[in-house]
């Protein structure tokens, strides 16, 4: 539905008017092809995870025990701070402060950097143990998600890198700066799927 | 044209349609050995004929995708051609090397023609596509890295836009991924793995973004869009053509003796496959209908709606229809991947390099623009006649496959394959029918080159 309604609007003629005086939606019209995107490719994840789950109960119950549910609390804290972090950042590039900016960007990278020191330790715990995608269909399930999460956390970190740098340079003011809200709305996909993620394979039971 | 070195394009061109009219023909003969088992044996046996259908089809598009890019990245890159020279020089290579192999295939048993060629000494040969003997292979190689080497060093000289990045990724990804058909392990599992590095890869992978690349190029000279509009769609196309299509692998590996979660990364990510072909279809109709001037050449337009239209129902829609594992379950292997091979590779590779032919040949040819009304009115009718039955050749072959799968793997009493073939002859019949349409349509798509030539070119009233 998302994507017609995206469609309808993307063909309507008084479009530009539109965005222009409601400001949506915030970024480029383009990420947010790509956001749905990739929203619906974990959304068909997550989907086959439940149903696969809804058969194997008793399994998903009893590997899910093996995780490690503090790391992924703090990972989920961490992204969540990133976010907000992220905020501040086209909130500050909208005062004209590029240099706020660019240190909230820097904060919410680390807040990056500390989601993927957590999770390759998680990584570390469980390939240490011999386990791989073909130890049952927990794990399957398991590791896929979270790699394939993980590697949009690298590209959403790249993102926010290169926004960055280019409002270190002064690339952005307050009159335009889509591109920071390009990357601060591809950051936050990649935080709400941690969200849904996380209860998901965490901690439902 | 813009440049004069753009003109090596032509030779390409020309050397790519005259295998794409061989490529038909032995489809033909190789359709009506469907129904006659013994039609021209054992002059032409069916795996020969094969062979030849599906190596003169890369071989082809191959030559297109050279000429493409030797047109389009000397225009974008605003300089001529680093070395003209060499373009021609590998342009005789190649269709030297190319005549020799169909040849060998035809006048000598294939086991000749491997130990001929010595392919002892580095086996390559006897696998499906890679049929190419191991010294064609490496001449395929030095032709790739020449024509490499002439498209990096323009592009390093001139002017870099995001067409000829992208297009050059796509390039060199094939290159890189055609070294995967020297490694030739004993195991099969192994094999047929690293084959579908070439194979897969290719097809849903990097020939993807030398599509988006071509289609880009003529969507911003044919509409007069903005670069940046055009430049933004192709990034997240790529972006998700390499997401989709890099684990969507996974969907040839689901019966080879590969791990079972490959049941399940193939099936959930070559499902998203179809998405950058759909946004593909999008993006094109948008920029026409933005567009900020009429093209007076309207067949090329056409050929370009035509190519993403007919790429996403081919690959995308015809792809998804056998992807998801259950399902494959049953078709692999069946008419239904036959259905699905034509109306890919006609949609998105064959109709994406007559694009690029129907943009760019009227300028080669002295044309201002384009051609005339008459040439361009009898190209848009052979656009109709090879794409509607290409149409029905899916069609009847999707037919064939359902009935094929029904009788053969998913009844309660399953029958023998040459038992089923027998029983689905009437499809086969449809299908070399309108395999004579699509071969009509060649014929008047050849002849709009010869129509009209001393007429005045089509004018954007008339072209309305």
């Amino acid at each position: 539905m998302c994507i017609i309604r995206l469609i309808q609007f993307w063909t309507c003629e008084n479009r530009e008017t539109i965005m222009e005086k409601n400001n949506w939606p915030p970024g480029d019209l383009v990420i947010w092809f790509f956001i749905l995107a990739e929203l619906l490719v974990f959304g068909v994840f997550f989907a086959a995870y439940a149903f696969t789950r809804a058969n194997n109960v008793e399994l998903f119950n009893e590997y899910q025990l093996h995780l490690d549910r503090n790391a992924a609390l703090i990972n989920t804290v961490a992204l969540i701070t990133s976010s907000y972090f992220v905020v501040r950042a086209v909130a500050a590039i909208r005062d004209d402060n590029s240099k706020g900016c660019f240190h909230w960007l820097l904060a919410a990278l680390f807040m990056g950097v500390v989601f993927l020191v957590v999770k390759g330790m998680e990584y570390h715990h469980h390939f240490s143990l011999g386990i791989n995608l073909s130890t049952n269909t927990f794990y399957m399930f398991y590791l896929s998600l979270t790699f394939f999460h993980f590697l949009h956390v690298i590209l959403g970190m790249i993102i926010l890198l290169a926004v960055a740098l280019k409002a270190r340079s002064g690339g952005y003011s307050a009159a335009e700066h889509t591109g920071v809200e390009t990357g601060a709305s591809y950051w936050h996909m990649v935080d709400l799927v941690w969200m849904i993620l996380f209860p998901l394979v965490y901690v439902m039971r | 044209m813009k440049y004069e070195s753009q003109k090596v394009a032509k030779l390409y061109f020309v050397a790519a349609i005259g295998l794409f009219v061989g490529q038909i023909l032995f489809g033909l003969v190789m359709g009506l050995q469907y129904i006659v088992g013994d039609f021209l044996f054992p002059e032409i046996p069916f795996n020969v004929a094969r062979m030849v259908h599906t190596n003169l089809l890369i071989v082809w598009l191959l030559f297109g995708f050279m000429g493409a890019a030797y047109y389009l990245v000397p225009e974008e890159a605003e300089t001529e051609l680093f070395a003209p020279w060499l373009a021609k020089l590998m342009f005789w290579i190649f269709l030297a090397a190319g005549a020799a192999t169909i040849l060998g295939y035809l006048l000598v048993p294939y086991a000749t023609l491997a130990e001929l060629t010595m392919n002892d000494l580095l086996p390559t040969m006897g696998r499906e596509f890679l049929e190419q003997p191991t010294i064609t292979k490496l001449g395929i190689v030095v032709v790739a890295l020449a024509f490499l080497f002439n498209i990096g060093m323009t592009i390093l000289k001139g002017r870099k836009t995001v067409v000829n990045l992208v297009l050059l990724m796509g390039l060199t990804g094939l290159a890189v991924f055609f070294l995967f058909s020297f490694y030739n392990p004993v195991n099969v599992v192994m094999d047929k793995y690293y084959w579908w590095w070439v194979v897969h890869l290719w097809v849903e992978g990097v020939w993807e973004l030398i599509l988006g690349s071509i289609l880009a190029f003529i969507l911003i000279k044919t509409t007069g869009v903005d670069r940046e509009v055009i430049e933004k769609w192709l990034y997240i196309i790529v972006a998700m053509t390499l997401i989709t299509g890099i684990i969507g692998t996974g969907h040839h590996y689901y019966w080879i003796g590969t791990p079972a979660f490959w049941q399940w990364w193939g099936s959930i990510f070559s499902a998203m496959e179809p998405i950058p072909f759909f946004m593909m279809t999008v993006y094109a109709f948008n920029m026409v209908n933005k567009r900020r001037r009429n093209h007076p050449n309207k067949a090329a337009v056409l050929w370009a709606l035509g190519t993403a239209v007919m790429a996403f129902l081919g690959a995308g829609v015809w792809g998804f229809l056998h992807t998801l594992a259950p399902v494959n379950y049953y078709t692999h292997g069946t008419q239904i991947t036959a259905a699905h091979g034509h109306m890919a590779f006609y949609g998105a590779y064959v109709m994406i390099v007559l694009a690029m032919i129907s943009y760019s040949m009227p300028m080669m040819r002295g044309r201002e623009a384009c051609n005339s009304a008459r040439a361009q009115s009898m190209e848009m009718w052979s656009f109709w006649l090879m794409t509607i039955s290409i149409i029905f050749i899916t069609l009847f072959l999707t037919g064939a496959g359902i009935l094929q799968v029904y009788l053969q793997r998913f009844s309660d009493n399953p029958m023998p394959f040459m038992v089923v073939q027998e029983k689905i002859t009437l499809f086969y019949w449809l299908r070399e029918i309108a395999g004579l349409v699509f071969l009509l349509g060649l014929v008047l798509y050849i002849a709009s080159f010869f129509v009209g030539k001393n007429e005045p070119e089509a004018t954007v009233e008339l072209a309305k």
